[in-house]
Formats: C-alpha cells, structure tokens, sequence
C-alpha cells in the first residue's frame, strides 16, 4: 500500500499546512513507510482482544459540579495578539 | 407523477442545565459579557486538561432511562477534528464509536395517530464558541463563553415520515428534557438546536434516496416549514429528471426557501480518534440506580395523577400538564386553594388569555401561582363573586406588586353575604313586588331569577347572588 501525492495534500490541508512540492514528495515515502509498519502489526490476530481507548487501565475522573473558575478575561487577553470590546479578533472568516 | 414517501432523521443538540461546564469550572450562565466566562480550559491554553462534570454525566444517563435506552457501563470521549477559529483546540471532544445512551424511543402523535420513533443513540460532547463576522472590519470577533457549555446530541432514526412528525418529535422531546430538569429548553438562547437529515423515495421502495442536511432549524415552527419546502425541493429535483445531491443546506424562513452552504464540504474528514487526555467513561451499576430512584414525574405519569389525584378530567389534565412550567404553577396554585377544577379553569381560561395577548409564558407570568390561587379562593368563600375575581386579576396583571386585599377594599369588590342585611333587601324587594310574590309562591320558579336581580340591583352587584337565591327560595317555602 503506497501513499500518493494528492493524499499528502489532503493530510496537508486538513492540517492547515502549506506543503512545498519538494517536501510533499519526502513525505510520500515516509508515510508509505509508516503504512508499511501498521500493516505488519495488523497480521497479529486481536480478535480475541478487546479494544482499547486508552493505554493505561484507568477509569475517567468526574468532579462535582461547581463554579472554579472566575472571571480571568483581561488575565488571558494580555497574551493575545488582538482583542476588542471583549472579543478575540482573528482574521476575517469567510464562511 | 410518484407518489414520494419522505424519510427523515433530527438531529437535536440540547444544551444540559448544569452550572459548570462539561471539562472546565467556568460558569454556563447565558448573557454574560464576552469571553467573561471562558477559562484557561475554554480558551485551550497549552497543558491544560480537561475534568468531566459528573452532573452533566448524570443528566445523559436520566435522558436514557427515560426514553428506554441502553446505558452504555463504558463510553469513550473522542476528538473530533476540524479547523475553526471558535474551536480553539482543533477539535471537539465528542463521543463517536461509544456513546453514553444507545436506543431507545419517543412516540409522535399527529392527528391522533401515534408514531414511535427509535433513537438511533445520545452522546455527550462539548459545544464550541460563537464567531461574530459583521462586527469588526476585517477581522472575526471570537466569544468563548459557550466554548464548553455540555451538549447532549441526540439523534434519531430515519423514522420519521412527514414535517408535522418532526416537529412534533421536537415538541414532545423539549417537553421530556423540560419535565427532566436537564435542559432550561430555552429555544431563544439556543438550549435546543435541530439538524435535519431529509430524503425521498418512491413509496414502496425499501432503498433510501440521497440525502441532504438542514442546519439549524431552531424553532418548531422552522422544523415544519424548513422541511416542507425541502421536501417540495427535492421533489421537483427528481420529477424534473435530476438528481439530489448529498449536500448540507440552510434554511431561510424570511424567502421560504432552502439553499446550499458555501463551501468546506470537500475537506470533511474528522478524524476521530479516542481523546487521550479522557480515560473511558466507566459508570456503576448503583450509579445507574441512584439516577433511576431519583426519577421525576414525567408528562404521561403526571397527567393521570391529575386526574386521580386532583378528579380532573383528562382534557383538563392533558392541558395542564402539557409543559412542566403550567403543572407547576397549578400545584403551587392549589396551595392556597383547595379547588383543583376551579384553579385549572381559571388557568386554562382567564390567565391563557392574558397569557396569549402578550405572548409569553406561564413562567414569566405577572401574576405568580400565590395570587392566583388566592383569587380562586376568594371567590370560593364567597368573598368576592366570580366577575369580581375577573377583575381582581385584571387588576393584579397591571400591577402585581398589589396585595390581594388591598385591591378587594380598594375596588370595593367584597361581596356582602351578611344574610341580615340581605334578608332586609329582600324584604323592600317583595314589599314593592306583592303580585310576582304571590306568582312566585304559586310555583312560577322562574321569577326567582328576577328577583335574584331585583336585590343584587339594589345592592349594587355587591350581594353574593347564590346567598341571594338560597334566602329567597327558603322564604317561599316557609
């Protein structure tokens, strides 16, 4: 199983890089070469072996539901590149 | 021309009703002035992680119970990945392969002819923030306070058949979550939203049609309006010749049409994948009971102890119990009087139409369940006469602050049911009326009406008219 050009590009995309033709192509072979590995491990028989979310065998811890956390706006806001009346500014979305 | 069968499924998000949000202890207040309400979790600082609200577990699970579902014991929290700016992580954290609730059914009644629709599965997720594209020139405003807030998705089997049945459907699972406490199922603040899946196919085929999606049709009335014009859509589509492309489209109310979104559909790959920062979500069997024993009363349960209860008949129980807010506020009502009928009339009747004239709840009610019931009550006694009653509340609703008994005095609306002074009033009564006397005497029952009227004149619409005619027929007799 090999990977092709244009499924760097979608990987790329989907990541919100911007992919320069000469390094599309290195990834080309390592991505097929990663393939390679997980096609190796996929000849080890699992299907007398549960799925796992997660690698260690713990439980998710809950809390109760209380208020922890005041107001911190202008804390946070001192660390972005632009706010307004409150607001996070990003560059205009066009959606 | 076919005949075409409609095949829908919805997709509802309801927001859950905690204080806290679903990973973080920032407040889900509605209203708060931008990003107030946004911590260093809901902004996704680096390192930051996430602890999940153990209340917002429990109202997906009481969601379950009531709906028959399978609780899932293990349930896993996934990421869902896509770019936008008001997702500041990059991803959701949702359920995908395992969710919290599987199964499960709500029933629609549409003329009187019942419906069961399977609940496909429920997740728990978090919801993302609000972008605000108009504000600033050139740039997206971003408010985190809703970056957070718990979200219950509940989707539907393709089940449903026509437009009156989806919103139906909404209907009757705002009124569960209502009737659960899980969600304040505030339509304007968005604590219910709905997507819906709509397809069509010839009627009698098995196989089903392309489908499109319809996004945020967030009022019942849009639900049925928003599917209806799909439905002709797609109609025409297909008796033209074409086909119906599988696309995500919106619905606008002010043209009555629908039409495609602009764009990112190509790159929809959300490569989920289990949230290595959330350990599966593993719940215990006394967890589940603990949920279980503290049930509230649902609409149906609630309905027949109205009627048992209260000897109400099942139209006026149904009335009463349609959404929680007027059950409530009949059984605080009732506190004060002890007139189930009397106090679901003057709710259904009276109050509805002050109610309707401005459009507004029973919860956001001038006049509160307290007052109510003290004018039934009233009116019970004999203090004040039914019209009397009419007005005390007319009153009331202009100006709730008033005493109940202050207004009674101040408007002279007490009735007098001092039999002394009304044997006098008929006394003057029968001494001015010798001949109608004498016919009434002779068995001419109808005059007692008449000479109802006669005192209730004389006493300025202040005598309690039932004492009136009780004292009359008693001196007739004698």
């Amino acid at each position: 199983m090999s990977v092709s050009r244009k499924d760097v590009k979608v990987i790329a995309t989907l990541a919100q890089l911007d992919l320069e033709d000469h390094a599309a192509k290195s990834y080309i072979q390592e991505m097929t070469d990663i393939l390679a590995m997980i096609q190796k491990l996929q000849q080890i028989d699992t299907s007398k072996i549960d799925p796992m979310p997660h690698p260690q065998d713990i439980q998710l811890r809950l809390r109760s539901d209380e208020l922890t956390e005041p107001e911190q706006r202008s804390e946070l806001q001192s660390i972005a590149p632009s706010t307004e009346k409150g607001f996070y500014l990003v560059p205009k979305v066009l959606d | 021309m076919s005949d075409w069968e409609s095949v829908i499924g919805l997709e509802v998000h309801i927001q859950l009703a905690t204080r806290s949000k679903i990973f973080s202890g920032a407040s889900t207040e509605f209203g708060a002035e931008p990003n107030n309400q946004a911590c260093l979790i809901d902004v996704a600082l680096p390192g930051v992680l996430p602890v999940c609200n153990l209340e917002a577990v429990r109202m997906a699970v009481k969601f379950g119970i009531a709906i028959g579902a399978g609780i899932n014991r293990k349930s896993i929290f996934e990421r869902k990945n896509y770019f936008y700016p008001d997702l500041p992580k990059g991803y959701q954290i949702s359920q995908y392969q395992i969710p919290i609730v599987v199964g499960g059914t709500l029933d629609t009644v549409v003329d009187g002819s019942v419906h069961t629709v399977g609940i496909t599965r429920a997740h728990l997720e978090e919801d993302a923030g609000k972008s605000l594209h108009d504000e600033f020139p050139g740039a997206t405003g971003i408010d985190l306070n809703r970056a957070g807030t718990p979200l219950l998705e509940i989707v539907s089997d393709p089940d449903i058949r026509s437009a009156q049945q989806a919103a139906d459907y909404m209907r009757r699972l705002h009124r569960l979550v209502t009737y659960l406490g899980i969600c304040d199922g505030n339509m304007q603040e968005g604590s219910l939203r709905c997507d819906a899946n709509v397809s069509m196919r010839p009627r009698g085929q098995e196989e089903l049609g392309t489908r499109t999606e319809l996004k945020n049709i967030n009022s019942f009335r849009f639900v049925e309006k928003g599917i209806i014009t799909e439905i002709d859509r797609q109609i025409d589509v297909l008796e033209s010749g074409g086909t119906v492309i599988q696309e995500t489209r919106l619905y606008d109310p002010i043209r009555n049409i629908t039409r495609p979104m602009r764009g990112k559909e190509d790159a929809q790959d959300y490569r989920y994948f289990p949230d290595p920062d959330l350990p599966p979500l593993v719940l215990s069997e006394e967890f589940i009971d603990s949920v279980r024993t503290d049930f509230p009363e649902l609409p149906e349960q609630r309905k027949l102890r109205f009627m048992t209860q209260f000897n109400l008949s099942e139209a006026d129980a149904a009335q009463l119990t349609q959404s929680r807010p007027v059950a409530d506020y009949f059984e605080s009502a009732l506190d004060h009087a002890d007139n189930p009928k009397g106090v679901a009339n003057w709710i259904n009747g009276e109050l509805s139409s002050y109610l309707n004239k401005e459009g507004i709840d029973i919860s956001d009610s001038r006049v509160d369940p307290d007052a109510l019931g003290q004018i039934v009550a009233n009116v019970d006694s004999g203090v004040i006469s039914g019209h009397g009653g009419k007005i005390l509340l007319s009153i009331l609703w202009e100006k709730p602050k008033l005493s109940i008994n202050e207004i009674i005095e101040s408007e002279n609306l007490r009735q007098d049911s001092d039999s002394g002074t009304i044997e006098a009033l008929i006394d003057e009564v029968f001494a001015a009326e010798p001949e109608q006397v004498q016919r009434l005497k002779d068995g001419n029952q109808k005059l007692i009406g008449f000479f109802v009227g006669q005192v209730m004149k004389k006493s300025r619409g202040k005598a309690d008219p039932k004492l009136v005619s009780d004292i009359i027929r008693k001196r007739i007799r004698s």
